[in-house]
């Protein structure tokens, strides 16, 4: 065999190798990559139990409140499946909306709420002028009153 | 000293009877081509960074959700593309080297790991200041800046392994090794957003589907992306020359060159 | 000014201006900075290589680059 035929074996076992190491070290720490829970999970008994985690998902729309200490919140996060109720006491993000994608980090107390400690904003990969978005909307609401 | 040297010296050079393209393969043909290139390209990316900044600042619309602040993705998603791209051709000229014994190769990876670098700290810097106003934090231990972060530390390891080894031959290898070991981290990076969970966005601007920007704030990532490929190109090929100088001094046609340098000053 | 109603509009970024030009103003100075040390290092090397070529006698003295560092 030619030196460098034997050379480019070797490279490329190697790498054929590693890249199997690496699919294995990632499938076996995939548990541990995930950032949050959907309301599903936590429904289904796949959150932590007894610790700090995080949920994901929309805030409901017409589910947010504001306490009258001005500093304590209350609002839904919903997957559309399963809602979990959440307080939380602090600043919101600017992006944080009804409707929109939000991550709460807290833990669940036995009454079934989540107590937030952190709130964050998640937002989506569209980005549009404000006209366009407003004509989205638009559509969108002429859609819904066709389909009913 | 010498007689080791210069026998890897000639094994650089390919035979004269090898195809043409390979001529600049050859450091003494690719220095002064290097030379000549990289002005041209440094040209290019300036006057596409400034057309960039002008569509990015005053044709691109403010985003309906985020405001101004969105503007940060003009550099961000740019120089994080750069920073995965960058690392696969590392990975593609150590390949090389390993595979071929081109040390020129080796050369190249390690002309293109500090621009890698720089570009990859570009995207977690510019990817903090937009979190925070946005999701409400600099920084989160989600998949995709976790292993952006990963990739950072892998370009630090590629320089400080292939600086600190004494031995030009094995600090070429070592560095092959991890710039190919290292490599399986950007198809991590890229799809983290679809298999995991993350507060990272997906892609607003991907093969398989349609962009979801609006056209001109698209154009101005397109511009500031191609500026970026062109900056990196030029950089790279000025830092490969004093790397292809330091490698060749035994050659003649490297004192050529020093006497010519040493006579203009 | 298609974007801007002035000046001091376009600093502000909507409140925003911290985070859009503290983006822009980093990004630029490592650019500037990764330019200034390749040129340096450029310079630098042809230095260190033209002393090492007198230090192996390889310079071919009475020509052009021992002439003018002696």
């Amino acid at each position: 065999m030619k030196p460098r035929s034997k050379r480019m074996m070797l490279v490329g076992g190697g790498v054929v190798l590693l890249v199997a190491a690496v699919a294995l070290v990632l499938s076996a720490f995939q548990q541990n990559m995930v950032f949050f829970h959907t309301p599903s999970d936590v429904m289904e008994g796949k959150a932590p139990r007894g610790k700090t985690f995080r949920i994901g998902g929309l805030v409901e729309s017409g589910s947010l409140q504001r306490e009258a200490d001005g500093f304590t919140v209350r609002f839904a996060i919903t997957d559309t499946a399963q809602t979990i109720p959440v307080s939380y006491k602090g600043t919101l993000p600017d992006l944080f909306k009804e409707g929109k994608g939000a991550v709460v980090q807290g833990s669940l107390g036995p009454d079934g709420q989540f107590r937030a400690t952190e709130v964050l904003a998640k937002h989506d990969e569209n980005y549009m002028p404000p006209e366009a978005a407003h004509a989205l909307e638009q559509a969108q609401k002429t859609a819904d009153t066709v389909s009913q | 000293m010498a007689s080791g040297s210069i026998d890897q010296d000639n094994r650089m050079n390919p035979s004269p009877r090898g195809p043409s393209v390979l001529r600049f393969a050859a450091p003494q043909n690719f220095y002064p081509l290097a030379g000549r290139l990289a002005p041209w390209f440094a040209v290019t990316a300036a006057v596409l960074t400034l057309i960039g900044l002008w569509l990015a600042f005053f044709v691109a619309p403010v985003d309906a959700t985020q405001g101004n602040v969105y503007r940060v993705i003009f550099i961000h998603v740019p120089a994080a593309w750069m920073s995965m791209f960058i690392y696969l051709v590392m990975a593609f000229w150590s390949a090389v080297g390993l595979v071929m014994n081109t040390r020129l190769s080796f050369v190249m990876s390690q002309a293109l790991a500090p621009t890698g670098a720089m570009f990859c700290f570009v995207a977690l810097w510019t990817g903090a200041l937009w979190g925070r106003p946005t999701w409400g934090a600099y920084w989160v231990w989600d998949a995709r800046l976790t292993s952006q972060l990963l990739l950072l530390f892998l370009y630090f390891g590629f320089i400080a392994l292939t600086r600190a080894i004494e031995d030009p031959r094995r600090g070429d290898r070592a560095g092959a090794i991890i710039a190919l070991v290292g490599a399986v981290n950007v198809p991590v990076i890229y799809f983290s957003v679809k298999w995991w969970n993350t507060l990272h966005q997906g892609a607003s601007v991907s093969l398989t589907k349609a962009p979801s920007m609006a056209s001109t704030m698209l154009m101005g990532m397109l511009v500031l992306a191609f500026a970026s490929w062109a900056y990196t190109l030029a950089v790279t090929l000025w830092r490969v020359r004093p790397m292809i100088l330091e490698r060749e001094r035994h050659t003649e046609w490297v004192g050529a060159v020093l006497d010519r340098e040493g006579g203009r000053k | 000014m298609m974007q801007w109603e002035s000046w001091s509009a376009f600093w502000d970024m909507g409140g925003a201006g911290f985070f859009v030009w503290g983006s822009y103003g980093v990004t630029f100075a490592v650019i500037a900075l990764e330019l200034v040390l390749v040129l340096q290092r450029r310079k630098e090397t042809v230095k260190r290589l033209l002393r090492w070529r007198r230090a192996v006698g390889k310079d071919g003295s009475g020509r052009a680059g021992a002439r003018m560092e002696s």
